[in-house]
């Protein structure tokens, strides 16, 4: 049966891996093409690689650096930041990624996403939905590594991005993002409620029994994580870390 | 040398990749004379089925694969979509497949009792090897291979499914007749189990 898939979410700034808290105050954690090396050994299940200061700075994706993931990478890779058109999706998949995360540029011009699935299939075409919950409760999605709201529903722009052709979505909680304490399980419900397709969850794990409540609890078929795979101990040293695949399997088959 | 189809369809960089890693020769091509010339084909393949055979006749290659798969009886392996258009047929399209293993490609159809049981299946499962093949041999250990698809091959004859894996009902998930083989999931993604079968692929 299949085993709820485990990700790796790397973050890259300049060329580098940083990690966040909250999408801000960037902290380098060390060489992308060395993690992919250390995530092989660890035989992880997949992993995705997000430019964060792309789309700020008005870059697209960084190719070489992905044909330099790809040629190390032994298990599938997606990846994202500063994508808005269809020829770099092309590109990207050319380059060895084996999906392409759209996110701002899905809300800046939604048929993107459409192009990208008739063109690579939907498989290959993941949006990340980065969501900001208000001092009221209202979960808004946001824009720009959360630098700009959008006014949307988060769970109405989910279902809008299945019916484009999305293959999977990824709810990201900023609030959540590197302060290890759960996902916003109730944020997951409510798009694995609402969309067929594979949902991810990001933001927030700090432990493992957190990815099993993202599963449990919020319905995700995959959870992603950051400071849970490259932190270690109560001071954050930098440590790349994976879990065993009978550690995962006890996680999610436990009842 | 291994040569690997490449009419556009396919992730081809990642096949190349591993093979290079297990000190396999092989190239990617598109032509009809580099075709004719292989010891091995790989027939990868990413997306739609129509879309993949219309590429391979417009690039007048169903010619030089029947005759290298059929005649000439060269070991040949598809991947993923490369597996489905070995069928006759897809549920996902029009076309004629190549028809090498008779069988349909049939989508994913659950009756909604468990709601974990999204399309495409995505991830990685198990593979249950059901005959003697030269892909496994001397496998003991279970072996777990990267999955990424809404079809999966049903087939005519029940001989020709080598393996099987588990999502929702037993599908096939590796079929192989004589000097065709193919597998529905991604060995050139799946770790060392993949590469231990392109290994074996490569080395017999």
């Amino acid at each position: 049966m299949l085993r709820t898939r485990v990700i790796p979410c790397l973050l890259l700034r300049n060329g580098g891996l940083v990690k966040t808290v909250k999408f801000d105050n960037p902290t380098y954690v060390g060489d992308p093409i060395n993690a992919v090396k250390i995530f092989n050994e660890k035989e992880v299940d997949e992993l995705v690689f997000l430019d964060i200061s792309a789309t700020v700075e008005g870059r697209g994706p960084n190719f070489d650096l992905v044909r330099d993931i790809a040629t190390e990478a032994f298990m599938p890779f997606g990846y994202g930041g500063g994508v808005t058109t269809l020829e770099q999706v092309r590109q990207l998949i050319a380059s060895g990624a084996e999906k392409v995360v759209i996110n701002t540029g899905a809300v800046e011009r939604p048929s993107l996403v459409s192009e990208a699935a008739e063109n690579i299939g939907s498989q290959s075409v993941v949006v990340a939905i980065d969501v900001s919950k208000s001092l009221f409760g209202r979960y808004e999605v946001v824009t720009h590594s959360a630098t700009r709201k959008t006014g949307k529903d988060p769970v109405e722009w989910a279902c809008e991005m299945e019916k484009a052709g999305a293959g999977e979505i990824v709810v990201n909680s900023v609030d959540r993002d590197g302060r290890m304490n759960g996902y916003d399980v109730a944020l997951v419900r409510k798009i694995t409620d609402a969309v067929r397709v594979p949902v991810v969850a990001c933001g927030g794990a700090g432990k493992l029994q957190d990815l099993r409540e993202a599963v449990v609890e919020g319905g995700a078929s995959a959870v992603a994580a950051g400071s849970l795979f490259v932190f270690h101990g109560k001071h954050r040293a930098v440590l790349i870390t994976y879990p065993k695949y009978s550690e995962l399997e006890a996680l999610f088959d436990a009842r | 040398m291994i040569v690997v189809v490449d009419y556009g369809m396919a992730n081809i960089g990642s096949v190349l990749n591993m093979f290079s890693k297990v000190g396999a020769a092989a190239v990617a091509s598109a032509d009809a004379a580099t075709i004719r010339t292989a010891d091995k084909l790989v027939l990868p393949g990413v997306g739609a089925f129509d879309q993949a055979m219309a590429r391979l006749r417009r690039l007048d290659l169903v010619g030089p694969l029947n005759e290298m798969a059929l005649e000439r009886r060269i070991p040949v392996l598809g991947i993923c979509l490369g597996m489905q258009l070995l069928l006759d047929s897809s549920e996902e399209g029009d076309s004629r497949g190549l028809g090498w293993i008779a069988g349909q490609a049939k989508r994913f159809t659950f009756d909604g009792t468990d709601s974990r049981l999204r399309i495409p299946h995505m991830g990685w499962n198990e593979l249950k090897v059901r005959k003697k093949s030269v892909l496994f041999e001397g496998v003991t250990e279970p072996q777990r291979y990267y999955f990424v698809h809404s079809y999966h091959a049903q087939c005519e004859q029940q001989d020709d499914v080598l393996g099987t894996a588990e999502y929702g009902y037993e599908f096939a998930a590796a079929v192989e007749r004589g000097n065709i083989s193919a597998t529905q999931f991604h060995p050139e993604k799946s770790h060392r189990f993949g590469m231990r079968l392109l290994q074996a692929f490569a080395s017999a």
